[in-house]
């Protein structure tokens, strides 16, 4: 059996070659078999939460027409579709996918530093997303505290799932927080030691930049979920009151005393936000490389967008409270939070500025990754200009129990994030797979899915400055609701049916272009990054043949004047460059 | 949460100050950089000690959370304070006691003096599950004296700051009986050095949280 090492310097690490069809494809070591693992199975417990939310818009749209749903599962579809969103799909994706996928290609070594323990991560986060399921099968089902798990209610009786829901719920959590710090370790570590000869961090592309970043903030955030997670499963099973409070059910006081709610909600919300970000850090660093591929450009103010990054995750730590301001607290806390929260958007507002900047007088190529790609700055603007407004604690306290909320957060951290995963995924599936996908469907896919998501959240944003409330199973009649609001709901759910029914589109197009797709070449996209440099495509295991690339510049060199191709591979060095042309492109 | 924000702070100010050191006053747009001279590895030291300073920020933000979270616990009127067993004296003088002898071991290892390796590491494990023997113990005299865990927030802290501690205590042990049984099959000091080391830190670390610990739970 062959011995291959993990980077040429560094003979500490060593694995298997794989040779058997088990060790190659299920207990695979390999950081891009581990990645298309955690890729499918966040697809895969995305489309559930997807169908979970059809579900509950069915309701909202057309209250009491399907008997299948009452309030009880109405809470538990709401709470497990947030949960499986922004935790199980959107952490895992863009981590454990995107991460395991493009760190060691981008970064020129052969494979994560720690790979068995990046199998268990992978293994550990199915076995999360198993309790999950689980969940949905024990007496009393899955919970339906909502995602955010509010005790005292997420425990006591009344609650849908505070049997068995709310325990698997909890560790399901656990167990995924394991998963996520075995892959955030060796994630760090990888970007930190393995990289190539001449890959400085400030030549790594903005995707590794996002990625690191986002990990470095969900290793010190995910322990403040752990830790209320923990706490909250010694109230419910061992019968302490951490958070439970005095409380009389059904004119009985029960057991527990003095336990803080607002304890959760800070432990909670201290993990919460940074989450946010650990979610559109990554989403920030791919969409920058999409945006300066297909405008052949270099990136607008790479060392801003690096410091942006780096400035963005310092500061998503001292933002919690601003989900907390109708809970009460003190007016100079209110304050403080509210100067961080706008304090952050600066940073923010900067990484779009650079992003038009990029694409001012590119040569633009308007397929399928980069429609994806601006749909985002488009979606992502609108969702953080919302943020704005809810940041302050004067215009948070009326809107924050309304469909105001739930529209801000979906397109800032629903739909942003998620266009920038289909186009990364149609960006680098040529890489994963060799074949190029059709691109006929993409658009179609991209259209519907980017003008039926507006169409589902511009009316929301509507409605909840109307006052109609979140979390509501039927809204009942009330007088400030007119009938166009009902008419709206309506037309609301019916195009998240569309957008959920586009998927198939994608699911097809990925699935079908596997055997049926173009052959794609090791560089379609004329890309200047080392993953697309790779001996082989798909990469094969080790990555790069015999020797590690050596990289001579950034991963920015697109339509450089007086050079004779509009782009320059990092492995070329100055004196290989071939001259010619100007492309008519200001760099 | 002043707590926590203090810790996460200097580990953010940290990270933020040495990413800005390296970043600055670059310019990524220049090809010609000196790419000989420029390695692809931020640190020179082994990929190991590098993911275990990583996990040591890890779980200083475990600790720091439950730490901040029962400072703002206690604040409740339901809170009485625990009488701690004297045994926990004892227990801390084991972990210092384990945590010397690890630290011995480790100077015999790097200075490649196997026939001090074997007997240290003994010690050393020998002292950390009495130190875990005697926390459960501790347990033990808490429930006899009617120190139960949901009577109070205070006892419910307290066991489960001992149990998160203890089953990090436990991670470690695993480590060290797989070097242990290396060494007792006649394995030389080289091939556990770098195991050594990094337990080394690993105890170290853990003797700080649980002094802190301990600091905190008999001066509250």
């Amino acid at each position: 059996m062959a011995y291959v090492s993990i980077a040429d310097r560094d003979h500490e690490v060593e694995h298997h070659d794989p040779d058997t069809f088990i060790s190659k494809y299920v207990w695979s070591q390999d950081h891009k078999v581990i990645a298309i693992q955690y890729g499918v199975l966040a697809i895969l417990i995305g489309l559930v939460g997807m169908l979970l939310s059809s579900a509950f818009r069915l309701q909202l749209g057309f209250p009491d027409m399907f008997e299948f749903i009452n309030p009880e599962n109405y809470y538990q579809f709401v709470t497990i579709h947030g949960m499986i969103m922004v935790i199980y799909l959107l952490t895992a994706l863009f981590l454990g996918g995107f991460g395991n996928y493009l760190i060691p290609l981008q970064l020129g070594s052969r494979d994560m530093v720690f790979p068995f323990m990046n199998m268990l991560s992978v293994w550990v986060y199915a076995l999360s997303v198993l309790i999950l399921v689980a969940s949905f099968f024990v007496p009393g089902g899955a919970t339906g505290a909502g995602w955010t798990l509010y005790p005292p209610h997420a425990i006591s009786p009344g609650t849908p799932g505070t049997d068995w829901g709310i325990v698997l719920m909890l560790l399901s959590l656990a167990v995924f927080i394991v998963a996520f710090t075995m892959g955030g370790l060796n994630y760090v570590t990888t970007v930190l030691q393995a990289r190539c000869k001449g890959m400085t961090l400030m030549r790594m592309p903005l995707s590794v930049w996002g990625i690191f970043m986002a990990t470095i903030l969900g290793l010190l955030a995910f322990p403040a979920l752990l830790v209320s997670a923990i706490m909250m499963l010694f109230d419910k099973l061992l019968g302490t009151s951490f958070f439970m409070p005095a409380m009389i059910q059904a004119g009985v006081a029960t057991d527990t005393v003095g336990g803080s709610p607002v304890l959760f909600q800070h432990l909670f919300w201290f993990f919460g936000h940074p989450e946010v970000y650990i979610v559109a850090l990554p989403a920030f660093g791919l969409v920058s490389d999409l945006l300066s591929t297909h405008a052949r450009k270099n990136i607008f103010g790479y060392r801003m967008m690096v410091w942006a990054i780096i400035a963005i995750g310092g500061l998503s730590f001292i933002v919690w409270a601003h989900h907390m301001y109708v809970s009460g607290m003190n007016p100079y806390f209110g304050f403080f939070f509210a100067t961080t929260t706008l304090i952050i958007a600066v940073p923010t507002a900067l990484k779009v500025y650079n992003w038009v900047l990029t694409l001012w007088q590119g040569n633009i190529h308007l397929r399928v990754p980069m429609l994806f790609a601006i749909a985002f700055i488009f979606t992502f603007t609108h969702g953080g200009l919302t943020g704005l407004f809810l940041g302050n604690v004067t215009i948070d306290l009326p809107l924050s129990d309304t469909y105001f909320v739930v529209a801000h957060f979906h397109m800032v951290m629903g739909v942003s994030p998620v266009l920038v995963v289909f186009g990364a995924i149609y960006h680098w599936y040529p890489k994963m797979t060799g074949r190029m996908y059709n691109e006929t469907l993409g658009k179609w896919h991209f259209w519907l899915t980017f003008l039926g998501t507006y169409s589902l959240y511009l009316p929301m944003h509507y409605l909840g400055f109307l006052g109609v409330p979140r979390r509501y199973f039927a809204m009942g009649n009330t007088e400030f609701m007119p009938d166009s609001a009902v008419t709206l709901n309506a037309s609301m759910t019916i195009s998240a049916l569309i957008i959920a029914a586009t998927q198939l589109i994608f699911i097809y197009n990925m699935i079908w272009s596997l055997k049926h797709g173009e052959k794609s070449g090791g560089n379609p996209w004329k890309s200047t990054s080392l993953e697309w440099q790779t001996p082989d495509t798909p990469p094969k295991h080790g990555n790069w043949g015999h020797s590690l690339p050596e990289v001579h510049r950034w991963a920015y060199d697109y339509s450089v004047p007086g050079q004779a191709e509009d782009f320059t591979p990092q492995t070329v060095p100055e004196s290989e460059v071939p001259v010619g042309r100007d492309h008519g492109v200001d760099s | 949460m002043y707590i926590t924000l203090i810790f996460l702070g200097i580990i953010m100010a940290t990270v933020i100050v040495w990413l800005l050191r390296q970043t600055f006053n670059t310019q990524p747009w220049i090809s010609e950089a000196a790419d000989n001279e420029v390695s692809g590895a931020s640190m020179d030291t082994n990929t190991k000690a590098v993911a275990l300073t990583v996990f040591l920020a890890v779980a200083t933000s475990v600790f720091a959370l439950f730490i901040s979270a029962y400072t703002i616990r206690m604040e409740e009127p339901d809170w009485r304070p625990i009488t701690e067993p004297t045994l926990l004296w004892a227990n801390t003088l084991m972990l210092i006691l384990a945590s010397i002898a690890y630290h011995w071991t480790r100077g015999a290892a790097v200075k490649g003096i196997d026939s001090r390796v074997k007997p240290g590491l003994t010690v050393a494990g020998v002292l950390t599950v009495l130190f875990l023997i005697g926390q459960l113990v501790a347990w033990q005299q808490l429930n006899a004296a009617g120190y139960y865990l949901d009577l109070n927030p205070a006892n419910a802290f307290f066991f489960l700051l001992t149990a998160v501690h203890g089953l990090h205590m436990l991670g470690g042990l695993w480590v060290w009986a797989r070097s242990t049984m290396k060494v007792w099959t006649g394995a030389d000091s080289d091939s556990v050095r770098l195991s050594i080391e990094l337990c080394t830190v690993y105890w170290h670390f853990l003797l700080l949280v649980w002094i802190v610990l301990f600091g905190m739970l008999l001066s509250t």
